[in-house]
């Protein structure tokens, strides 16, 4: 039977890949932001798992808005790195891993969730940047990743609430998959930003670390949290934390389980429009 | 029974919702058409003949041309998809996101660096912080703009956020 062991989330700022592609990362503004990362590099190498499921948000790369998929599972054998308008990022294409993937998807259409189904896309930052965080610069990712990508661009973009709730089909789906494989769930994107208008460049840490806290204690009650409060609290583009919660749901605590441990937190403003947060949790 | 929207009273702030998807169709497809270097060097070379190629309203092509992101976002545009114009140019995120609070790139990094804009007064039309419609433009790149003899094109209100204009 395969089995999630951990969670881990993590923001996906564009402008982290460019530093990272660009060889910035010792400059005084981005060594704070990749020092937060050191201990989740070594904890990914220590902890590597046989298929990584990333939940990210597509930014207009993939997903125009000829179709607009509310959630969607990579079921690819490959991806590439989206060229984003300034070429594509240097970093090794995602494999994936059909067989898991495609089994996930029958599991969790069977609990009532509408995903679409995706045999080809482009990735971009969303997926790529995580990776590089967690990975650094390697000649291919550390192991196969399934892609599951939620709007958060055109609202009304999914509850809170049934995010957390999907989270919960997805562990029942991992863990009805018939070969022993470790799967860590990574829920990516968010803390507070706003990249538009005149309220552009809004961050609130006291919005951030109260998510932070309930997230770890109390996600069941986080979920309940309205779309109205992440824009007004934590900006337009804030809304990308409901990704977490489908990260969280997926632990196993939410289905009557021990606690799990806090391996890393991390909090840190501004990487360029946007604080960047980092959790890893484990299963017990 | 009308929708409920309840973010239309967020300051400085247009929700990308059904409606405004609808209106910046063409719009923010002509951006994604942005992802491909081949039309990038099209777009460029002719910027006018390019967008002439959309059927987009020619307020769009007038706010895409003053490279006026605040007005195309008001016109059914996205960030998301009008960053690709960003990209084009050659600019960062940050830079297109500085250029919408009428700062200067330095004003806006550096508000950025000690902490960002505080949610404090900007949570609803009507509280006084700097996001609000009184307190525009916040710094120097839009005071400059504002004593030039050309209308700036990004005055018009947008008819269903109130305030979130300059």
């Amino acid at each position: 039977m395969a089995k999630i062991t951990a969670s881990v989330y993590t923001s996906h700022v564009p402008a982290i890949g460019a530093a990272l592609d660009l060889g910035k990362t010792q400059e005084p503004y981005w060594q704070p932001v990749f020092q937060g990362y050191d201990f989740g590099k070594q904890w990914l190498k220590d902890n590597k798992p046989d298929v990584i499921f990333l939940v990210f948000n597509d930014h207009a790369t993939a997903f125009s808005l000829e179709m607009i998929p509310t959630f969607a599972i990579g079921t690819a054998a490959e991806y590439t790195p989206a060229d984003e308008g300034w070429g594509p990022r240097p970093v090794p294409k995602v494999i994936g891993h059909p067989e898991l993937a495609a089994h996930i998807a029958q599991s969790v259409i069977q609990q009532d969730f509408d995903l679409t189904i995706v045999n080809k896309m482009d990735v971009d930052h969303g997926l790529t940047v995580p990776l590089s965080l967690m990975c650094g610069q390697p000649e291919a990712w550390p192991c196969p990743v399934i892609p599951f990508a939620v709007n958060v661009v055109q609202y009304p973009v999914p509850s809170g609430r049934r995010c957390f709730e999907l989270g919960k089909a997805i562990r029942k789906a991992v863990e009805s998959f018939d070969k022993p494989l470790n799967v860590q769930i990574w829920g990516t994107g968010g803390m507070s930003h706003q990249l538009q208008g005149p309220r552009a460049g809004l961050i609130n840490k006291e919005f951030d670390n109260m998510f932070l806290d309930r997230l770890i204690s109390d996600p069941e009650g986080l979920a309940s949290v309205p779309h109205i409060d992440y824009v007004r609290e934590a900006g337009s583009e804030g809304i990308e934390l409901v990704m977490w919660l489908i990260a969280r749901g997926a632990m196993s605590d939410v289905a009557g389980g021990p606690a799990p441990t806090v391996k890393n937190r991390f909090y840190h403003v501004p990487a360029s429009n946007t604080a960047v947060g980092h959790l890893i949790l484990e299963n017990n | 029974m009308s929708l409920e929207k309840p973010y239309l009273d967020v300051p400085g702030t247009t929700i990308f919702d059904a409606e405004q998807s609808r209106l910046g169709y063409h719009l923010n497809q002509f951006c994604m058409s942005l992802m491909k270097a081949e039309n990038r060097s099209r777009f460029k070379a002719d910027e006018r003949a390019y967008l002439d190629e959309w059927p987009m309203s020619e307020d769009q092509k007038q706010a895409v041309l003053a490279r006026d992101l605040n007005r195309c976002i008001s016109l059914g545009g996205n960030i998301y998809f009008l960053a690709k114009i960003g990209a084009t140019d050659g600019r960062s995120f940050q830079q297109m996101a500085g250029s919408m609070t009428g700062m200067t790139e330095e004003e806006y990094r550096n508000m950025m660096i000690g902490g960002g804009r505080s949610a404090d007064g900007n949570r609803i039309v009507g509280e006084h912080g700097d996001a609000q419609a009184e307190n525009q433009p916040q710094g120097e790149a839009g005071r400059l703009l504002k004593k030039s003899p050309l209308p700036a094109s990004g005055t018009a209100p947008h008819p269903k956020t109130p305030g979130s204009e300059q």
